[in-house]
């Protein structure tokens, strides 16, 4: 909030009094077609330093420009997309990117819900292939039992809801 | 006067909300139930002192009561009647007073439930009685909206004016009645896990109970915040409706949690199962709330939305989450090993595809975690400082989603017990045929070529076109007589209504995100006078600039004119403002929409430039395609939500419902 306070009140402020003050100078976008769509989405993923949870892309701010200016120099003295990153994320770390790293340190962010999700489905695939392996063989116990429970059903007609089988 | 009375009220809601949960305790304890009808008397009582104590702020606020210097801090005299009274909750200390007040009326809303047994609800009103006098206490304590101000200021600093805003003076009262609502489903689940022994026949009934609970506030999450990101959309003037912003993360956790317990709580309810499931995802849905609440406001975020709050006080939120949170889950590991869950399932079964479906909510759920917290973790650990935005979501959370999606439309053709999969599929096969064909003709016809979002569409199309198809196959469209359908779709229960329409709703959601995000054009240029700017297939011509004043700002007017950029179609004239409020210093964009079908024209009028002699604006233009499907879609879930909740079957365990007062 400060920021848009300070960033965007005092132009508007110099409006006002009629106390004409430079105002930033618009963007102005690489004649390539193509070297400003790589540009664009560049700034996508590039974090305004001075704001609060912004991409240089969408930031009014001042500071902004000058990167979106200084990103689009490099593209067109022919730096690929990995050499502008490089070169940020050397200048000013890994925190202006919004892509984080990959490494050691960033493995549990990248691959934890992944790891979860293909263990939950293993844990019920395993589950699924038990359940069914040891449905087949019944002791005569179990086979008293069930027919206890086939002889119950036909006077208890809802069945499901008090099954004595607990899903396990 | 009317501000003590205000504090008292608080104070007195705080001992009415321990008095609650020691009434219900003990009443729970001796089976008295005089005693529990005193606790469920507190109940009320605690939710009609919160509500007098907000009606006094709210008071403090209209009369513009500067020596209260909550007021002070966020109101102005010279600001409108609405923003006047939305100024009550909007601030760290009035929305806390808000989420008090929802806490208490949910309670209430619980202490008059009927038809739950004797023991579960005691048990519940008690742990109901224990967040509220956590919460009033948090409150009374550190965070009082009454304080006074001496001497009072003749004038105030004023509401921040980005939250002057229609769309965002509704926003906190829905988000609130979904985030807190969800404190029900959490006080519900530690009642189960006192309360239920190993009897098999105890789950389905509490799934029933706790559904209606768990769907009115996950569609009111749902409303709240597809209207928080509607304003994010047209007042910060980027363009973009969905920031994967930290705040914004905070409300999507519970969302996710909450819509898993939905679909979760429908097999325990039906067949007995995943009970103990069910009572984990209604703890997590709160916990996560009150996560949220910790994030926002203890200063840990940096995000546009969060409330400026000294660390301190922080620190008592978390205390509050881990006493609850920590205690709930401790119960949790100890008594899930007894639930007895009910009737066995085959993987390929209605079960088994809510399984799935919550599987990977669960894990969707897993990544808006992790992106939030991983900064803030690994900073305390090691000392590296990463960001995580739209590009790591875009990996993770997406994927994950798809892989849901593409699962849903088969689900509700399954049947209980053991499904026939290739009998759903012959039945989809039309929806699949119709989605494909969509598929391959956005990527055909829309130019530029992408790939990703003509599979978006695509997959957009499955869900609206499966929900049909649901319906049809429940309708035996095509296959019995007009009039039998006709019969059967009367006959349809509220709660299928409901599903298929929130599905559908999903469909047209993702259909408008993919196609927003895949096609969207924008463009930035200095216009003097007459000169244009052109974006996608949209051209604007500023025509006039004035000043002009409102009632607490003054403001830059541009009249625009939006005309197809092959001159095929209508002009029309928008209005783009930039507003300088003097009382906070502070400068807002107000966004020329012009609604063109689906799509939006986007106008924002920038900063001066030019020169004296001939003044030029920085006039950015966004071409939105289908943009208006994006809040669509959540307000069709949000309405399937409440199609459900009327359903006779899940009104009847509950009794005659108080709680929309909330």
């Amino acid at each position: 909030m400060r920021r848009l306070s300070i960033l965007l009140a005092a132009p508007v402020l110099a409006l006002m009094l009629t106390a004409a003050e430079p105002p930033a100078a618009p963007d102005r976008p690489l004649n390539d077609p193509a070297q400003e769509a790589r540009a664009q989405a560049l700034f996508k993923d590039v974090r305004c330093v001075v704001c609060q949870h912004e991409a240089i892309a969408d930031s009014p701010a001042g500071v902004a420009g000058d990167m979106r200016r200084l990103i689009r120099e490099e593209i067109a003295s022919g730096a690929s997309d990995q050499a502008v990153r490089d070169d940020l994320v050397r200048r000013f770390g890994d925190y202006i990117l919004f892509t984080p790293p990959v490494r050691a340190g960033t493995w549990l962010l990248w691959f934890g819900p992944f790891a979860l999700a293909a263990l939950a489905l293993l844990v019920l695939m395993v589950r699924a292939r038990r359940g069914s392996a040891e449905a087949e063989p019944l002791s005569p116990d179990e086979e008293r039992r069930l027919q206890d429970i086939l002889a119950n059903e036909k006077l208890r007609r809802d069945l499901d809801a008090t099954s004595p089988h607990d899903g396990r | 006067m009317i501000a003590e009375l205000g504090a008292f009220a608080l104070s007195l809601a705080l001992a009415l909300s321990i008095l609650q949960t020691a009434l219900s305790a003990a009443g729970r304890a001796r089976r008295s139930p005089v005693l529990t009808g005193a606790a469920q008397g507190a109940a009320l009582a605690a939710a009609g002192a919160v509500a007098l104590s907000f009606a006094a702020l709210i008071y403090a606020f209209v009369v513009s009561d500067f020596s209260v210097s909550n007021v002070a801090a966020n109101s102005h005299t010279d600001k409108p009647m609405l923003y006047k009274v939305a100024g009550a909750w909007g601030s760290h200390e009035g929305s806390l007073l808000l989420w008090c007040l929802v806490l208490t009326v949910f309670g209430g809303a619980l202490a008059r439930a009927r038809g739950l047994p004797f023991g579960l609800k005691a048990s519940a009103v008690a742990v109901q009685g224990a967040l509220g006098s956590l919460f009033l206490a948090f409150a009374v304590f550190t965070s009082s909206p009454f304080t006074r101000l001496d001497p009072a200021p003749f004038q105030g600093a004023s509401l921040n004016p980005l939250l002057q805003d229609p769309a965002l003076a509704v926003h906190p009262p829905l988000l609130y009645a979904g985030y807190v609502g969800f404190s029900v489903c959490f006080s519900l689940a530690v009642a189960a896990l006192i309360e239920g022994r190993a009897q098999t026949a105890f789950w389905p009934a509490w799934g029933r109970w706790v559904r209606p609970w768990a769907l009115a506030s996950w569609a009111f999450l749902t409303v709240g915040i597809t209207l928080g990101s509607f304003w994010a959309y047209y007042e910060l003037g980027w363009g973009g409706w969905w920031f994967w912003d930290p705040v914004e993360n905070a409300s999507f956790m519970p969302w996710l949690a909450g819509a898993a317990l939905l679909h979760s709580a429908v097999v325990t309810e039906r067949r007995g199962a995943l009970a103990g499931w069910t009572v984990f995802l209604a703890l997590l849905a709160f916990s996560f709330s009150m996560l949220g609440a910790f994030l926002v406001r203890s200063g840990v975020l940096t995000s546009v939305h969060a409330f400026a709050v000294d660390p301190q006080r922080g620190l008592m939120l978390l205390a509050i989450l881990g006493i609850t949170a920590g205690a709930a889950f401790a119960l949790f590991a100890w008594r899930a090993p007894q639930l007895k869950g009910g009737g066995l399932f085959a993987p390929v079964s209605r079960e088994g595809a809510l399984v799935l479906n919550n599987l990977f909510l669960t894990a969707a759920a897993a990544t808006v975690l992790l992106g939030t917290l991983y900064p803030l973790i690994l900073e305390a650990a090691s000392g590296a400082t990463i960001s995580v935005g739209p590009p790591y979501f875009a990996a993770t959370f997406v994927p994950l989603m798809t892989v849901a999606f593409i699962i849903l439309p088969a689900g509700p053709l399954l049947a209980w017990k053991r499904g026939d999969l290739p009998g759903a599929m012959q039945r989809l096969a039309v929806a699949a045929g119709l989605a494909l064909v969509s598929a391959l003709a956005a990527y055909a016809l829309w130019e530029p070529r992408k790939a990703f979002a003509a599979a978006g569409v695509g997959l957009g199309a499955w869900l609206i076109l499966g929900s049909l198809a649901e319906v049809a196959e429940r309708a035996r469209l095509f296959r019995a007589s007009g009039a039998e359908t006709l019969r059967r779709l009367k006959g349809l229960p509220l709660g299928a209504w409901g599903m298929s329409l929130a599905h559908l709703g999903l469909g047209v959601f993702i259909l408008g995100a993919v196609v927003e995000t895949g096609f969207k054009a924008e463009a930035a240029r200095a216009l003097s006078l007459g000169s244009s700017v052109s974006a996608g297939p949209w051209t604007v011509t500023l025509d006039q600039v004035r000043v002009v004043e409102g009632p607490n700002y003054l403001a830059e007017q541009g009249r625009l004119t939006v005309r197809p950029s092959d001159d095929r179609g209508r002009a029309k004239t928008v209005t783009a403002e930039r507003r300088f409020f003097p009382a906070g210093g502070q400068t807002t964009t107000e966004v020329g929409l012009d609604f063109r079908g689906l799509d939006d024209v986007y106008v924002v009028m920038g900063e001066r430039a030019g020169t004296p002699e001939q003044p030029a604006w920085v006039v950015r233009l966004y071409w939105n395609p289908w943009a208006r499907l994006i809040f669509l879609g959540p307000m069709i879930m949000a309405f399937g939500g409440l199609l459900s909740l009327l359903d006779r079957r899940l009104r009847l365990g509950v009794g005659p419902r108080r709680r929309k007062t909330a």
